[in-house]
């Protein structure tokens, strides 16, 4: 059984959340790990291998019919071991002006995750970012290269253990900028 | 010379037959004059048709979400700026908003109204661009210079507001940092009164004008269906008939207030595109004037000092507001630990901000919704088949705008 928590939650968004998770829990049972409401944002964590399974559902059930993905971003959080990162996909049912938010965490070895394309066109370049930024391997992506960044590059930059600034110069430390 | 494979399903059986066919490979951008901005795209054509297109992106990359994991909340207003800057008003409130939203601030009733003022003279400034724009790919320059002028006057009202045209850094976390002063209501009052004339001149030149028509209807279209699964919003997916605005669907700073009617076309091409934006435009009016009516009076800013900039004459002779002071230019605020997600009606769409906030002076993440990154990728669907010149036209009416484009 997973536990919710909710932070500044208004009356609509609890229903919302109760709406779409005895959904979830009744056709993905223990895939759905946790949930919350965040700044009147329902928010579900789902197991990575029923991403999409999950995704498909909440598209096409008739009861949430989230059929607009709003946008799809990836995090980082290296103290997280096996979940340092994050991906995040927001849908939106653009007729009952509802907004979920879907995550889903993996480790660094296993940074493989279904493409979400076959469901939204619109997916393929938000991934082409995601796997720019962060390096993850959207499965099943139909051109899964770099997109902002140039193709030569040999990390992905958005992660946390790349340092914003030049570790080369020293003019430019911290305490000189009362950081 | 390119060999397309073809397979072909004859009698239930699939036939692979090789066809020869001369194609030409056309280098158009990074820099070329008619995509207005740094696109490249290679098209396969044959001969004057397009094939297909493979864009490339990120020639204006400046890694914002990766600054941003740096710099102080405030600090993070300029880099909005520069996002979509044809509307950088839009881009700092919504920024702005998110913040006030983070930290659970009531922003006065002034100060929204004032920033709607500034959101739809930043919206016609943009829809003004765009418009002329398509005019020009289809050769008519004058109209272009003709209103191109308007926008320049939106600038002077921004100025005198704050001091800046185009990067404006305008308004502050809690409201906006000044009210706006005689002058800038003058050229407020000067421009609502004139400027209906230049639009409905301009109007009344390309509207029902015959080349103007032949040119853009039916030219890159794309259907709702489509234009949804591409996560197209703002003009671009009203032109498909879809009417989705964020100012009407999660009212922000007080739109709940105003009357105004949401544009949509019929068929999603250049034509209905260019259409949605003129009419937006003339409701951006009516919301303008009707805030101007119903201006209330008060404060223009919330009380929230940990954020906003005390004034200079406190600095110099109050304990508190010289701490305040400090805290703010050396980036020394605390923020609530949480994730949100705001959005605004943005000159392209909906443009969103997805922080997430770890407590500490800077964002944890931050992601920006660029309605542009998202929609500009449908642009090889929409221009294939089409004429060279009308990939131009198609380009320019989606209103691509690198800076969003490749934040």
């Amino acid at each position: 059984m997973h536990h919710s928590q909710h932070i500044n939650a208004g009356e609509k968004a609890v229903a919302l959340h109760d709406k779409v998770q005895a959904l979830l829990v009744s056709n993905l049972g223990s895939a759905l790990l946790r949930s919350q409401i965040d700044y009147d944002f329902p928010v579900f964590v789902v197991d990575k291998q029923r991403i999409i399974e999950c995704l498909r559902l909440l598209k096409e059930d008739t009861s949430t019919r989230f059929t607009f993905l709003t946008t799809l971003c990836g995090a980082h959080f290296p103290e997280a071991g096996d979940s340092e990162f994050m991906l995040m996909y927001q849908l939106h049912n653009m007729h009952t002006n509802e907004r979920i938010r879907i995550k889903t965490f993996m480790s660094e070895k296993d940074i493989e995750v279904p493409t979400a394309t076959e469901l939204w066109a619109g997916a393929n370049w938000m991934e082409r970012e995601a796997f720019d930024f962060y390096g993850f391997r959207f499965k099943g992506h139909p051109d899964l290269r770099r997109i902002l960044n140039m193709d030569e590059m040999d990390y992905h930059p958005m992660r946390k253990q790349y340092a914003l600034e030049d570790g080369s110069r020293d003019d430019k430390k911290d305490l000189y900028f009362g950081r | 010379m390119s060999t397309i494979t073809k397979v072909e399903k004859g009698l239930g059986v699939a036939v692979e037959t090789v066809e020869q066919k001369d194609y030409s490979i056309l280098n158009l951008g990074p820099t070329h004059p008619a995509t207005h901005g740094i696109f490249q795209n290679v098209l396969t054509m044959d001969g004057e048709i397009i094939v297909d297109a493979k864009p490339t992106i990120g020639y204006i990359h400046r890694a914002f979400e990766k600054l941003s994991e740096r710099r102080p909340y405030n600090q993070i207003t300029p880099i909005t700026d520069r996002l979509n800057y044809c509307s950088s008003p839009i881009n700092n409130m919504g920024w702005h908003m998110t913040v006030e939203r983070l930290i659970g601030c009531e922003v006065p009733k002034r100060a929204q109204y004032l920033r709607v003022i500034i959101m739809e003279l930043s919206r016609i400034a943009d829809h003004i661009v765009c418009d002329t724009v398509i005019a020009v790919d289809t050769g008519a320059m004058t109209g272009f210079l003709y209103l191109f002028q308007w926008r320049e006057k939106i600038y002077e009202i921004f100025e005198e507001v704050c001091g800046a045209r185009l990067t404006t850094n305008i308004g502050r976390i809690g409201g906006m940092d000044r009210d706006l002063n005689e002058k800038a209501w003058a050229k407020l009052h000067a421009f609502l009164a004139e400027f209906p004339k230049a639009l409905s001149e301009f109007q009344s030149l390309v509207e029902r004008n015959r080349i103007f028509m032949d040119r853009t209807v039916n030219c890159g279209p794309i259907s709702a269906e489509m234009a949804l699964a591409y996560s197209f919003t703002g003009p671009n997916l009203r032109a498909a008939g879809v009417d989705y605005d964020v100012r009407v669907m999660n009212p922000y700073s007080s739109y709940q207030d105003f009357d105004f009617n949401v544009p949509v076309g019929t068929s999603g091409d250049t034509y209905d595109r260019f259409m949605v934006r003129m009419a937006e435009m003339w409701e951006s009016m009516k919301i303008i004037q009707q805030a101007i009516k119903n201006m209330p009076d008060g404060p223009i800013h919330a009380d929230v000092p940990e954020f906003f900039l005390p004034a200079k004459e406190d600095v110099y002779s109050k304990m508190e507001a010289l701490i305040y002071h400090f805290k703010i230019v050396m980036g020394e605020t605390d923020v609530p630990k949480g994730e949100v997600y705001h959005c605004v009606e943005g000159g392209n769409g909906e443009l969103g901000y997805y922080l997430i906030s770890d407590g500490g002076r800077t964002p944890y993440r931050l992601h920006m919704r660029r309605p542009c990154f998202i929609y500009y990728q449908a642009y090889p669907e929409m221009i294939k088949g089409a004429m060279l010149s009308d990939a131009i036209l198609t380009m320019s009416s989606m209103n691509v705008i690198a800076g969003e484009l490749d934040a």
